[in-house]
């Protein structure tokens, strides 16, 4: 029977040809909610945007992900260099959430971004990097934070300091507990390596990865 | 303000649907990119309240005539029409999306337009007259239209009907 709708409910057969009407819709209906593109279309659509978007020179912060032995690590970077090194336990989207309101909602997902940075990581992770060279951008610190973390690199691979040394060599010997602080929300850890102050009598301390993520990173550099 | 990643995360799929709305596949994909491209540049000058599905398939949308209007003004490949239907369905809901494309295609452009703003991105028909600078009424019956042809397009054909002229 051909669609008649108009004339469909005076015939005998109405009710049939109404519920094959109705039919015919909900199979065109559902059709229509098929018209989208594959995710692989939309991957390599993703892909081009990225480079276009960077050619254009309108990212602020690109970021992507790294696979290590202290779980997944969010790494982001601005035009001036890595500004944020995440850990998963804080939520990615927390941690972009953040950074759209302090530096700017201009965030993409640019893994060629930061391959350097990832390189390095990876490196680090299997022990055969003992420093980073890679462009800072330090403008989520400030203050005696900024001057107790730009102290840390002098505290050597595999090496470990106390809270109260380190407040000492930031020319502040009585700010043990603000060392602590600037050091549990350093926005660079392990590039950083707030994981190397450590309380005086031999504890870790906190961490913003955690207590267990600190233990992995000193252990990895006394046996590598 | 969500960081832009989210936003084509979320309206990715809106945006290509309303650029396929006036475009093949190949002129879709530029205008996917160009469209978030412009997006992300204007983002942080977009007010907080702002609806910014709305923002983008305008956005999409005016890219996408762009693209049509160049198109058009290139000398065109002659295009070979398979009479067979492509290789059979491995995955039936993807050769039924395909046949839907296919069928789509053959809307007039105000109809695919009208069906695709409507039914696909959700707008309303004033929504959708606005984007296209039509009246409502007219936003509406070509939607009707549309999705009546697409009906007859897509119904298998009765075996009991009289054959037309083949």
């Amino acid at each position: 029977m051909t669609d008649t709708p108009d004339t469909a409910a005076s015939i005998p057969e109405g009710e049939a040809s109404r519920s094959a009407a109705a039919e015919l819709d909900a199979v065109l209906r559902q059709r229509l909610g098929g018209f989208a593109p594959s995710d692989d279309r939309l991957a390599a659509l993703h892909a081009r945007f990225v480079r276009s978007a960077m050619d254009a020179d309108a990212v602020d912060v690109a970021y992507r992900t790294v696979d290590s032995p202290v779980g997944r690590l969010l790494v982001c970077t601005t035009t001036v260099g890595i500004v944020r090194i995440a850990f998963d336990v804080e939520g990615l989207d927390t941690v972009l959430d953040r950074l759209a309101a302090v530096i700017s909602p201009r965030i993409i997902e640019a893994p060629d971004a930061l391959d350097t940075a990832a390189g390095q990581l990876d490196e680090y992770f299997r022990g055969e990097r003992r420093s980073f060279d890679l462009p800072l951008d330090r403008r989520l610190s400030r203050g005696f934070q900024r001057t107790v973390l730009e102290h840390l690199p002098e505290i050597g691979y595999g090496a470990t300091e106390s809270y109260a040394s380190v407040a000492r060599a930031s020319g502040s010997p009585k700010a043990v507990r603000a060392v602590g602080t600037a050091c549990a929300t350093n926005p660079l850890p392990v590039v950083v390596p707030c994981h190397r102050v450590v309380r005086s009598d031999g504890a870790p301390g906190n961490y913003r990865g955690g207590m267990a993520a600190k233990q992995t990173l000193l252990a990895l550099e006394a046996t590598s | 303000m969500l960081p832009f990643a989210r936003v084509v995360e979320m309206h990715g799929a809106t945006v290509w649907r309303v650029c396929r709305a006036v475009l093949d596949e190949h002129d879709t994909d530029d205008a996917w990119s160009e469209t978030f491209v412009a997006a992300l540049v204007a983002y942080p000058s977009l007010p907080e309240t702002a609806n910014v599905e709305a923002w983008l398939v305008t956005i999409a949308h005016r890219k996408a005539i762009d693209i049509a209007r160049a198109t058009t003004r290139r000398p065109q490949p002659v295009e070979v029409v398979p009479e067979r239907r492509p290789a059979p369905p491995a995955d039936e809901a993807l050769a039924r999306r395909d046949e839907l494309i296919r069928a789509l295609d053959r809307l007039p452009p105000g109809q695919r337009r009208a069906v695709v703003h409507h039914h696909l991105v959700g707008l309303s028909h004033a929504e959708a007259a606005e984007l296209t600078g039509i009246t409502s009424a007219a936003a509406r019956r070509a939607s009707a239209d549309g999705i009546a042809r697409l009906r007859l397009l897509l119904s298998p054909p009765d075996p009991r009907a009289p054959s037309g002229a083949s």
